[in-house]
């Protein structure tokens, strides 16, 4: 009897043993590390790792098992370009926070997740793009009569905590009151019922949200962006060659209307027609 | 004392109506505050159909709630295994008659207890990385910060268990010429460890509570599944979080019961804490954590 | 060490702990009230009562406490539109104190029910024999005597109450958790120091803490 229970707790304890183990070399360790970067292992694994969000409507939205959105169509842009198939992209979801060191660690090849280029990006890694030229702004209710920025003073302003665009409200209007939350569909609600008087983050991701069945009618995006937020696709610092190679895919699909349809399938379901893809002011990788 | 009805005599004629008054004057004002609180949310349209439509639909449970639910499973089956090996490894470790074991097995454990668990999964995931140069996946943040955690309040539990058995075990076992490590294995852990086992399955309840921290790393549990990406496709935040709510309490509450169906099986043979050394002692138990 | 420095961080760092403190000093008042009042509604003669305190408990303890202060947040002050304050971050404060109160009082009450079966059974029945009502030999007899047994549990039910704080950040309060969050991102080049500064100020309040309540426990204790 005693032996048996004895039995059990090794058992248990060497299954656990076993488990941190297999923890050690999971499945992500080895991916897109590869020194020949994006291009090499689309060639040679005909596979890729995409971070994108899952909490995005219209951008990156994860609807059960699927993602979807213009991110979403970006990243199989990209992804014919390199010769993957759509089958092959493994979807990661990504939080604001952990974009860099996804890349960085190797957990994904690309990140295509509303992802600002800045300097400070920069140092950690490469950009590509950008696909989009998107603006922070202000997501009010259909009757407000705030129209921007300078009239947050003693308002109560809705963001993400850590976000680009909550640092901002704090640093440039810091008499705007900041609630924030760790996902923007819980600043929805209080937009909804008044104990918030505005949502701020880039317009593209207000719009989804706005275009959204439950709240159609009820809000708008009041217009008047104050900055400009270049959408970029991160790849490892190092990957030059990938960039370069990413940048004339984009610009082959500004020129065969594959980005316009990209645009049409999404976001530009509530009627909004697809931007230009200003291929002139595309990165240079950093070199 | 056993029983709560030593505290108050059996009602008499009079104490019987005062109780039924008292029943019904409070009966009154909960069903009176459950109906302001269900009318409120009715103002506020929370009982509109659209909200809760989405619960009606298969996919809703398919492709949401049921896989979230089973990365919190998954991730508290594992922790829980990690935290039982942690728990008795570091009690053995705090038990050892050598410094150099005991010590830092003692502070390893004061430590982990003393940091909430979502620093710890926060720092797993984002610094650990840099340490090992490697990523650490959102399932193994939170299974590594609740097994720091959890595995630390075993520990404890664990050792406070093994020190309230009777001294006549091991000087017994010693006594048939049973070695150290000998009279640890086969005498004084099994005893522990069937004596602990209430508290092996409360802790467990913990446990599962504690995984729905792994939002701050993104892990697709029950409540970043059900509840933030529920409510981006639906934009129905608080009927999902009432949905979500009832399925924690569901199954922790099966769990709690098992382990007072366990506690009351193992009945006389529950551990006594010792009172020599309070505080390490049966304090452990109850802790409620997130 | 550059990180903390920077005095607008070493600011920030110090406003997320008296945040974290001003929280477990309000919810464990709060705790202690609530928790002892169940306990005594869960050993009362009035069945509904009984069956109130056990409900109580049954939802409580079973619930994720992101959940609860989710719930404090979103159920009473946006749809039932308690306001506690006209600033954003007391309302917030007023809030979480609220949800971390009611879930440790389950807590409490447990601790504070074992307790009572501490005391030897015929404390009451000497009580009930010289005619004590069941407040009385509740609040005279046998509180009193469960009160020293019960001071190990507190103690553990202090120091997660502490930790639990952090979970308030979750309806944007700043702070310790947040903070971290927050200096982690933008200096992504400390992440060991600053995970170091945090945990060790929570480890530095929180082990004496324990100590403190085992010390006291010890004390006290009843020795039978």
């Amino acid at each position: 009897m005693r032996m048996k229970r004895m039995a059990a707790i090794a058992a248990a304890a060497g299954l656990a043993v076993t488990m941190a183990a297999c923890g050690g070399d999971s499945d992500e360790a080895g991916s897109g590390s590869g020194a020949t970067g994006i291009v090499g292992k689309a060639e040679s694994q005909k596979k890729l790792v995409i971070g994108v969000k899952a909490d995005q409507p219209g951008l990156g939205l994860q609807t059960g098992s699927q993602y979807e959105g213009f991110d979403i169509e970006i990243g199989k842009i990209i992804a014919k370009g390199l010769g993957v198939d759509a089958g092959n992209i493994e979807w990661k979801t990504t939080v604001s926070a952990n974009r860099e060191p996804f890349i960085e660690q190797g957990t994904v090849d690309l990140v295509v997740a509303t992802y600002t280029i800045n300097d400070e990006r920069k140092q950690k890694i490469n950009f590509a793009g950008p696909y989009y030229i998107a603006g922070q702004d202000l997501l009010v209710k259909s009757d407000s009569t705030l129209t921007g920025p300078d009239q947050l003073a003693g308002k109560t302003v809705c963001s993400v905590s850590g976000s680009t665009p909550a640092k901002r409200i704090q640093e440039n209007y810091p008499d705007a009151r900041l609630q924030q939350f760790d996902s923007y569909s819980k600043c929805l609600p209080l937009l909804d019922g008044g104990q918030v008087d505005a949502v701020t983050t880039d317009d593209i991701i207000l719009a989804g949200y706005a275009a959204q069945d439950q709240y159609a009618g009820k809000f708008k995006v009041v217009g008047s962006t104050f900055s400009d937020e270049p959408y970029g696709i991160g790849l490892k610092k190092d990957d030059t060659t990938g960039c370069e190679k990413v940048n004339e895919i984009l610009k082959a699909a500004a020129a065969d209307g594959s980005y316009k349809a990209a645009w049409d399938a999404t976001l530009g379901k509530s009627g909004t027609p697809a931007p230009e893809l200003d291929t002139t002011k595309l990165t240079h990788c950093g070199a | 004392m056993s029983t709560s009805s030593v505290l108050y005599d059996h009602p008499g004629p009079r104490a019987k109506v005062r109780n039924t008054v008292l029943s019904v004057i409070f009966g009154v004002a909960l069903v009176g505050l459950v109906y302001w609180i269900y009318s409120k949310f009715d103002q506020a349209n929370q009982w509109e159909g659209w909200l809760w439509k989405p619960f009606a639909e298969p996919k809703t449970w398919t492709q949401f709630i049921l896989p979230g639910l089973w990365a919190t499973l998954k991730a508290a089956g594992v922790g829980m295994l990690l935290s039982l090996a942690f728990g008795i490894i570091f009690a053995v470790g705090r038990l050892s008659e050598h410094k150099w074991i005991s010590i830092p097995a003692g502070a390893v454990v004061e430590f982990f207890r003393a940091v909430p668990l979502l620093l710890m999964i926060f720092f797993v995931f984002y610094g650990l990385p840099y340490v090992i140069k490697q990523p650490v996946t959102a399932f193994w943040s939170v299974v590594i910060g609740l097994t720091l955690y959890n595995g630390s309040v075993l520990a404890e539990a664990f050792r406070a268990g093994i020190r309230s058995l009777p001294g006549g075990q091991s000087e017994a076992a010693y006594a048939i010429g049973m070695r150290k490590t000998q009279v640890m294995q086969l005498i004084l852990i099994p005893q522990a460890a069937r004596a602990m086992l209430p508290i092996i399955v409360s802790q467990l309840v913990v446990l599962l509570k504690d995984t729905a921290l792994g939002y701050i790393v993104a892990y697709p549990e029950l409540l970043q599944r059900g509840v933030n990406d529920l409510a981006a496709n639906y934009g129905n935040i608080i009927p999902a979080a009432m949905v979500i709510a009832v399925i924690y309490i569901i199954i922790n509450s099966i769990l709690t019961w098992f382990a007072g169906w366990l506690e009351r099986r193992t009945g006389t043979r529950r551990v006594r804490v010792p009172r020599q050394r309070a505080g390490t002692a049966s304090s452990t138990v109850v802790e409620p954590q997130g | 060490m550059h990180v903390f420095s920077d005095p607008k961080n070493f600011d920030a760092f110090l406003s997320s702990f008296l945040w974290i403190l001003k929280l477990t000093g309000a919810s464990a008042v709060g705790a202690l009230v609530l928790g002892v009042l169940l306990a005594a509604m869960r050993v009362s003669p009035v069945p509904v009562l009984r069956g109130f305190g056990a409900a109580w408990v049954n939802i409580f303890r079973n619930t994720p406490l992101t959940l609860v202060i989710f719930f404090c947040y979103f159920g009473l002050f946006v749809t039932l539109g308690l306001s506690l304050s006209q600033d954003l971050f007391l309302n917030i404060y007023w809030l979480g104190v609220i949800g971390l109160s009611t879930y440790t009082a389950a807590f409490v009450c447990e601790a504070v029910r074992s307790g009572i079966n501490t005391v030897p059974t015929g404390q009451a029945e000497a009580a009930r024999a010289i005619g004590l009502t069941f407040a009385q030999t509740l609040r005279i007899v046998v509180l009193p005597q469960a009160a020293r047994s019960v001071i190990a549990p507190f103690g553990s039910i202090l120091i997660a109450l502490c930790k639990n704080a952090t979970i308030v950040g979750t309806i944007g309060l700043m702070e310790s958790s947040s903070v971290m969050k927050d200096l982690i991102n933008f200096n992504g080049d400390a992440v060991i120091p600053i995970f170091l500064v945090f945990a060790g100020t929570f480890a530095a309040i929180l082990i004496p803490t324990g100590y403190f309540f085992g010390w006291l426990a010890n004390r006290l204790a009843v020795k039978r």
